[in-house]
């Protein structure tokens, strides 16, 4: 718990691990810092998340070093231990992206490796301890800081909105404007009910990204929340305290496999969706 | 709790993001991974064809051994062959040799004998001269008594 002197409650402790650090016009008119979390709830429209977007790009940019640094010393000869890593991670997606993506675009493949690890590391942060970056930011005096930009529903969308996207751009010129808008109206059911089916398809559609950003969010929020939630118990006394340490290692193991599935979650579903783009109805 | 910016901002990073793994990272990585699966697949290739080579040599060498092996004791029992022939050769030439210089002897020892006796026979001619001389005290005439004597010399 973030140890400044003044007491937190439980809920304060929880609400406050839970807020980001966003930056945005001040209720006076100021542009700066939100102190609390009723100033950041009045920001409004111009405001932004700067914990999550500086983690987001932070990782994002060690994905790209890490990757560019071996794919740019990557000779056909005889694999070092970290090229070795790299390439038995883009094998791993070159497989996976080769079995459901049948068609030629050169875009999918890097698409679902950028997903994967960029997510995965964004994932990996909610395994480093609740309080310990918190904590740190609070003492320099920043008042919220979350370090895990997935837990922001925001980030996730984002990313999903983004794929759904080159999902509709890729349908629009793989199908033609009336290929596309005849495959969601004219199926299912057959031609005269075609309004019933647009709204099914419709739905259908509307139903891809928003169900892809929010699992991803959903599952690491819950897993942020439980660590939170354990991370209470530190301060039940001595049992409590080991038991808490008990619960957050068991937690921390878990969660391994699931921001690990999560991430591959995202990047497969991406990359099915754009195959779908791509699927052209047989023309009898 | 929805943030445009953050949403925006999110969707713009990802972005580039793609791009750069489109267009720096993936296409280098998978190049050099697909040329050494190339070079491994030759390697490969190249060892089974270089067994398959080392395992027909050695079968024609087996081949060549078991010819000139072959070769080798057909030559060998030639040899033998022709050495047996050309033993019973001299020996039988040595036996015909021998014959021959056992004839030659036997030969040589009845003429030398004759001429021993023929010696013999003269010299006793001479001494029964000689001694009928002395019993008849008187020159007995070589002439007179030429025949008498040749017919003893004969006799004896």
């Amino acid at each position: 718990m973030a140890s400044d002197g003044k007491e937190f409650s439980s809920q304060e402790y929880v609400t406050h691990h839970l807020t980001n650090l966003k930056w945005g016009k001040l209720p006076d008119g100021s542009w700066g810092f939100a102190h609390s979390t009723e100033e950041a709830a009045q920001m409004g429209l111009l405001s932004i998340h700067v914990d999550a977007m500086l983690w987001s790009i932070g990782l994002g940019v060690v994905f790209l070093l890490l990757f560019g640094l071996v794919a740019r010393r990557a000779t056909s000869g005889v694999p070092g231990g970290l090229q070795n890593f790299i390439e038995v991670i883009i094998e791993f997606i070159d497989t996976t992206v080769g079995e459901i993506f049948t068609y030629t675009n050169k875009m999918v493949a890097p698409m679902a490796l950028t997903i994967f690890v960029w997510v995965f590391l964004m994932n990996l942060m909610d395994l480093v301890p609740v309080d310990w970056v918190p904590w740190t930011m609070y003492q320099a005096g920043v008042e919220f800081h979350r370090i895990v930009p997935t837990t922001d529903v925001n980030i996730t969308m984002g990313m999903a909105a983004t794929v759904f996207l080159m999902v509709l751009y890729y349908s629009f010129r793989r199908k033609g404007v009336g290929g596309f808008i005849g495959e969601l109206a004219f199926h299912p059911f057959p031609k005269v009910l075609a309004p019933f089916n647009l709204v099914l398809e419709g739905v259908t559609l509307i139903a891809k990204p928003i169900s892809l950003g929010l699992r991803l969010f959903g599952n690491l929020y819950a897993g942020e929340m439980i660590f939170i939630l354990i991370a209470l118990m530190y301060t039940g006394g001595v049992l409590m305290f080991g038991f808490g340490g008990v619960l957050q290692l068991a937690w921390a193991l878990f969660h391994v496999l699931i921001i690990t599935l999560q991430a591959f979650i995202f990047a497969v579903l991406s990359v099915v969706y754009l195959a779908q783009a791509h699927e052209v109805a047989d023309e009898h | 709790m929805f943030n445009l910016a953050t949403f925006i901002g999110q969707s713009i990073v990802f972005v580039i993001f793609v791009g750069i793994c489109v267009k720096f990272i993936w296409p280098p990585a998978i190049n050099a991974m697909r040329a050494r699966q190339q070079r491994i697949a030759e390697g490969l290739e190249n060892a089974e064809k270089a067994e398959r080579a080392l395992a027909e040599s050695n079968e024609e060498a087996e081949n060549v051994l078991r010819n000139a092996r072959a070769e080798g004791q057909k030559i060998i029992d030639a040899a033998r062959k022709q050495g047996a022939s050309m033993i019973e050769d001299a020996k039988a030439e040595a036996r015909l040799e021998g014959e021959r210089i056992l004839e030659a002897a036997r030969a040589e020892v009845s003429q030398e004998s004759n001429r021993a006796r023929e010696l013999l026979r003269n010299d006793v001619a001479t001494l029964a001269v000689a001694g009928a001389e002395r019993i008849l005290e008187s020159d007995i005439d070589r002439g007179k008594h030429a025949e008498l004597l040749d017919q003893l010399v004969k006799e004896l």
